[in-house]
């Protein structure tokens, strides 16, 4: 303080550099420490260990007659499993794909043409389609119609008309013979 | 009537604690002698009515917390238990879930009396928009109670109102997962609803206390409007208005009383009666019927529509209008202090804007109507209209309407329209005579 004083041009004002200096450590020391703590206590929400180990799922095809349909969960979710006839795989191929609000070809996603698998949950707001067992409404497009809020799938799970952004999502799958396929 | 006159308490123990912490002094003052316009109507009952439904809903609440078990494999038995086992668990569980109702109908009438007699003006824009906060905490509230029980309508609401922040680009998805702690709504997600509706009744009733720490700085507005010019204008809070007040408690006690004990599902929906299935959504998903304008403003964007086409497709998808519009539906109402243009409070005073008002709950009410209606013609198309008027009405209408509308005359006080200019100090009890 008295070193201050006697400095030249030192009034009763405050030097200011050191005194903000100061108080800019302070206050970064601060929001840096939040920081490092508000982190884990948002991780925490995110999901846990033991639901991000939650296991594949392994699918027995060989019961599903041409034209049906099976629904099996993965990771909480339905993810459906059609078996296409001839009549829905060249629809779903004949569509002029530049024409789609998602374009996407009907061979991307689709690994063996007659097996379309995709997570059966409206990319609208998350219900569940209805289509999957006979004597459901299939929608104008012959696949998927979801009753919340009238999103049309077709024989791809493409969205063809209402609210959804984006067609139905195919998982990550492989077959693991001719009979079988693993999901996840 | 003047609110400083310190109180002097005979009771010696009284003395001591208000000396030192106080308390008895200032319920004296807000709450005895705290002046309030001598002309107030039944309108002005609902806040004091929504503040007895907080309370009801945090005491029954924190009762049956005692007898549920958030577990997605025990909670729907939880809830037949305390229907069935637990001593006055029916009654507990219905006051709460009808009480829920109560709250929204008692809220949406507070406001609609806010915005009718222009509460919402100045000096009173922040206490206005406390209470939209109010209303957004009780929007999230009642949300995730109604996930609690379990069922179906619980599970699928609870789908599909947490896949609303998808929408948002880029980080939408891993938003969602985060809310859900997984990759569906699943046991995590019913934790932590059960978690958060514990936690914020007791936010609401902390927005509450500024929300009347800002109505006793700024003191009520009344029926015309214009601001109080002196003692002449009130009559004390105490006997006049806990007077009042008990009435309005009373016609409302017996109508909640009604839902709970003739019709106590009336409003909720059968679907909630059965429990919760992953695989299989429900015919037709409805939110609980206080959610239902604000569901159809979010269905009236799709991707055919000629007003999303012409003027959004270009910049975002149907689904992210859809949630921005209905997120922006409250954040208007927010605005309201700076959209609304005219200086006259009440709408008794303003030939126009009045048909403005009244058309806009008419909008409301029918967008509620078709928000449980099924997602198909003609709904689709009476919900975009309504959509737009609602916001064409609040964005456009109200700041043209301040414009060009000449207000009635204002009368010169409030006591001038009862007592015809020549009142004295009797007028005081004939003012109570209020009509409308």
């Amino acid at each position: 303080m008295m070193a201050e004083a006697t400095q030249p041009g030192g009034t009763e004002e405050e030097k200011p550099g050191r005194r903000d200096f100061l108080n800019y450590l302070v206050v970064a020391t601060g929001a840096v420490g939040a920081g490092a703590f508000l982190w884990p206590v948002i991780h925490s929400m995110n999901p846990s260990r033991d639901v991000l180990a939650l296991a594949s799922s392994e699918v027995d095809l060989s019961p599903i007659e041409v034209g049906q349909a099976i629904t099996i969960t993965w990771r909480g979710k339905p993810v459906f499993i059609r078996h296409r006839t001839e009549d829905e795989i060249s629809t779903a191929r004949s569509v002029d794909v530049a024409s789609l609000p998602d374009p996407q070809t009907d061979e991307e996603r689709v690994q063996e043409a007659p097996w379309l698998v995709m997570v059966g949950v409206c990319t609208h707001l998350g219900c569940v389609p209805l289509g999957q067992k006979q004597g459901e409404p299939k929608g104008e497009f012959g696949g998927w119609f979801c009753p919340c809020h009238g999103s049309h799938y077709d024989t791809s799970g493409r969205i063809r008309k209402g609210p959804a952004p984006e067609n139905l999502p195919v998982p990550g799958y492989e077959f693991t013979s001719e009979t079988s396929v693993l999901i996840g | 009537m003047s609110s400083h006159s310190a109180p002097s308490f005979k009771n010696p123990v009284v003395r001591w604690v208000d000396s030192r912490l106080p308390v008895f002094s200032y319920m004296h003052a807000e709450y005895g002698t705290f002046p309030m316009p001598k002309n107030l109507n039944y309108f002005w009952n609902f806040g004091a009515l929504a503040m007895v439904v907080l309370i009801t809903m945090i005491l029954t609440g924190i009762m049956l917390a005692m007898q549920y078990t958030a577990h997605i494999d025990l909670a729907f038995d939880s809830v037949e238990r305390i229907m069935r086992d637990v001593n006055f668990g029916w009654l507990l569980r219905y006051v709460h879930m009808n009480g829920a109702s109560m709250f929204f109908i008692v809220v949406y009438i507070h406001m609609f009396r806010g915005l009718y007699y222009g509460s919402f003006k100045q000096p009173r824009e922040l206490l206005w928009i406390l209470g939209v906060v109010i209303l957004v905490l009780m929007m999230g509230t009642a949300f995730m109670g109604y996930v609690l029980p379990w069922g179906q309508m619980s599970f699928w609401g609870a789908t599909v109102i947490t896949n609303l922040f998808s929408a948002i680009p880029l980080v939408g998805d891993s938003i969602v997962t985060w809310l859900w702690g997984g990759f569906s709504v699943d046991n995590p997600t019913l934790n932590r609803f059960f978690a958060l509706h514990y936690l914020f009744p007791f936010l609401i009733l902390g927005v509450v206390m500024l929300h009347v720490v800002a109505l006793h700085v700024t003191k009520s507005n009344n029926p015309t409007g214009i601001d109080v010019r002196g003692p002449q204008d009130t009559v004390p809070f105490h006997p006049y208005f806990t007077a009042k007040d008990s009435v309005g408690l009373g016609v409302f006690l017996l109508i909640f009383a009604f839902f709970v004990f003739f019709a106590p599902n009336y409003m909720g929906h059968p679907d909630n009666y059965i429990q919760a299935d992953p695989l299989v959504t429900p015919a037709h998903i409805v939110p609980e019927w206080y959610f239902l304008p604000y569901y159809a403003i979010l269905r009236s964007f799709t991707d055919d529509w000629w007003f999303f086409s012409w003027f959004l497709s270009w910049i975002m998808d149907a689904k992210l209008a859809g949630v921005l519009a209905m997120f922006g539906s409250l954040i208007v109402l927010a605005l309201l202090p700076w959209l609304d243009t005219s200086k006259v409070r009440s709408n008794r005073y303003r030939p126009m804007n009045k048909w403005l008002v009244i058309a806009l709950v008419i909008d409301f009410i029918i967008l509620g109507w078709v928000g449980g209606k099924p997602a198909e013609e003609p709904y689709v198309a009476i919900a975009q209209w309504s959509t737009l008027f609602y916001f064409f009405a609040l964005l456009v209408l109200t700041p043209l309407i301040g414009w060009i509308e000449r207000p009635r005359p204002l009368p010169a006080s409030i006591s001038e329209p009862v007592l015809k200019g020549g009142g004295s100090a009797a007028g005081a009890t004939t003012a109570k005579m209020e009509k409308s």
